[in-house]
């Protein structure tokens, strides 16, 4: 009976932290559906990344066949985008160009998010000198434009996609180490968190449970808009010279490609870019959106 | 007043302080450093190599190397380029005109450009020409700025042959480039000021001016506007960043000399020392310039002083 009883409530705890947890979400999602900008930004978003994803399904021609006979074609229906110096079909590139770019976006914010979120947590949850230290260590990055940040990176680990990645990603934690290091701080005032700290719920457990839940939303959305500038910042990287190399297909090189041939096929860097402004314009819309959701207060600042 | 230009340039010592540390840090990090691969390839032998590494001081262990470095870059030597084996800060210097006037002339831009197209947008609030304003400076903000400096190339160069496509030399040649680096902070500015003219119209002494009769130019610029132009001062300090950073990238493009393209070329051919000089000065010019913003805030803004 009495063991009976202990699960029930505890199933029924479980229950709770289900519903609370969703409805949170949910309320995020009921104020974005009503938004059709918003909506337009995801659809346009999830159009491009499945694009990317059935890139090898939908392509015309193999991105990376070449053919002397067709080379520097203007777009025309048996070439849609042209073709570049080696007969090779633009569209096919841009679709699977889009491969590396969304990926190559992806990964840095990830690398943002988990370095700059575990920063963020320790800092604001233990808060004296080891927040000093953290925030004033977070103020000397920002003290620093990114792209120097992530060129200085690149310099240390050498040129390529993979390092070009983990760049972007690191020059990209202050804001995510910043916005979760305010959520934690409101956070750890609540009552529950005094109330599990009297019960004698280890630290690690109390920033698990009871306060990363807190920091989910607001990092969502910065985070949907950091994806558009890590894009950007990585396809930068790359026109540079310095991260994707042949045969990487990569919408940011492509440009560098194409910026040879600029006089001769105009098609070449142009649609590659379009490509670029679209996604980041898609990331755009949706995480304005989110933001508006999240918070109405803070809409279109 | 006074006393906060003081307080400012103490907060902005330790900041440089670490970025120099951050920065020689960085560079220093690396599995096998320029002068291994240089002297190597040379076919220098082992010891040639230890003897060389003894009088560069690098046998000597880490915070000796930083303390040589910081003496020196004090005194304005960034230490010699691995490859030219030109002192740094001379390059350095000799770039530096090129680089302040794209800098310069984008900020330029990026104002002229986003501050009346935030006015208007506002003025307008809720029209379709406040939605072609917003649309406007949401596609400027998601171009990448590379991408935008060519399609400039290929109309104004290629095609119609009124601008240079590259170089240097002239008013001509800074055209293309200011534009490209300032048309995403001139988006920025634009969303920004339309948001704080909206605020400041809820005014009470926006309504008064309106009341006692004033017409609504004088309102919308005389009172309205200098309060809504103070956030963004501080926005202006924030695209210095994005200004310097891009410079890097908008140099490349219109192949124009610059510090920019000193420290891209730097990263290519890994020369340590020149990309630690570059960066880190182009770090500090960032930290000056947003010290000057904030001292020109509390000029603008009386109350920031007693803050």
């Amino acid at each position: 009976m009495q063991v009976a009883e202990k699960r029930n409530s505890a199933v029924s705890q479980l229950d709770a932290k289900k519903t609370k947890h969703q409805s949170q979400l949910w309320t995020v999602w009921l104020g974005l559906r009503k938004n059709r900008i918003a909506m337009f930004g995801a659809v346009l978003l999830a159009a491009l990344v499945i694009s990317a994803l059935i890139a090898p399904v939908v392509a015309p021609y193999d991105p990376l066949k070449t053919a002397i006979g067709d080379r520097l074609l203007a777009p025309s229906r048996a070439h849609l985008m042209g073709t570049d110096q080696f007969g090779r079909d633009t569209f096919s590139r841009v679709l699977y160009g889009g491969r590396t770019s969304l990926w190559l976006g992806i990964v840095a914010v990830s690398i943002s998010v988990f370095i700059g979120g575990v920063l963020g947590l320790i800092s604001g949850y233990y808060g004296s000198a080891v927040d000093v230290l953290i925030s004033r260590f977070i103020d000397l990055m920002l003290a620093m434009p990114r792209i120097l940040l992530a060129l200085i990176i690149v310099f240390t680990l050498g040129v390529g996609i993979v390092n070009v990645m983990i760049a972007v990603g690191i020059s990209g934690i202050p804001g995510y180490a910043r916005i979760v290091r305010s959520s934690v701080l409101s956070a750890r005032e609540q009552v529950y968190v005094e109330a599990a700290l009297v019960v004698g719920v280890p630290n690690w457990r109390i920033m698990m449970r009871h306060i990363s839940p807190n920091v989910i939303a607001p990092v969502l959305v910065v985070a949907t808009l950091g994806l558009g500038e890590a894009i950007l910042a990585a396809a930068g990287l790359s026109f540079l010279g310095l991260g994707a190399r042949p045969p990487v297909i990569e919408w940011g090189y492509m440009i560098s490609e194409g910026r040879d041939k600029l006089s001769v096929a105009w098609w070449l860097m142009t649609f590659p870019g379009i490509a670029i402004m679209l996604t980041v314009i898609a990331i755009n819309l949706l995480g304005d959106g989110l933001r508006d959701a999240l918070d109405p207060r803070l809409r279109s600042r | 007043m006074l006393r906060y230009i003081q307080l400012r340039l103490l907060v902005a010592i330790p900041t440089i302080v670490g970025l120099s540390i951050l920065v020689f840090l960085m560079i220093h990090l690396l599995p096998g450093d320029a002068v291994d691969v240089m002297l190597t390839e040379q076919g220098a032998s082992a010891a040639q190599l230890a003897e060389m590494k003894h009088q560069m001081g690098l046998d000597r262990p880490i915070y000796v190397q930083y303390w040589m470095f910081a003496k020196d870059a004090v005194q304005g030597d960034l230490g010699r380029s691995v490859f030219s084996n030109q002192p740094v800060t001379t390059q350095i210097l000799e770039q530096l005109p090129s680089t302040m006037q794209l800098t310069l002339a984008a900020m330029i831009v990026s104002l002229v450009v986003g501050i009346p197209l935030g006015v208007f947008a506002a003025v307008r609030h809720g029209t379709w020409m406040d939605s072609v304003s917003m649309a406007i400076s949401l596609v400027g903000a998601t171009m990448p700025s590379f991408w935008i400096g060519l399609l400039f190339i290929f109309l104004f160069s290629s095609r119609l042959g009124w601008l240079p496509a590259s170089g240097t030399a002239g008013f001509k040649s800074l055209i293309m480039p200011s534009v490209t680096l300032g048309l995403y902070s001139s988006a920025v500015i634009a969303r920004l000021t339309r948001t704080s003219m909206l605020e400041v119209f809820r005014q009470d002494y926006v309504g008064t001016a309106r009341a006692k009769g004033l017409s609504e130019r004088t309102t919308i610029l005389r009172h309205a506007l200098r309060n809504a132009l103070l956030p963004v001062v501080t926005v202006v300090g924030l695209q210095i960043s994005y200004l310097l950073g891009g410079a890097v990238i908008t140099e490349t493009v219109f192949a124009r000399q610059g510090i920019g393209q000193l420290a891209v070329g730097a990263v290519l051919q890994r020369d340590g020392p020149l990309v630690q000089g570059t960066v880190l000065f182009l770090a500090v010019v960032f930290v000056i310039a947003n010290l000057l913003v904030d001292i020109s805030y509390a000029v603008l803004d009386p109350r920031i002083r007693y803050r």
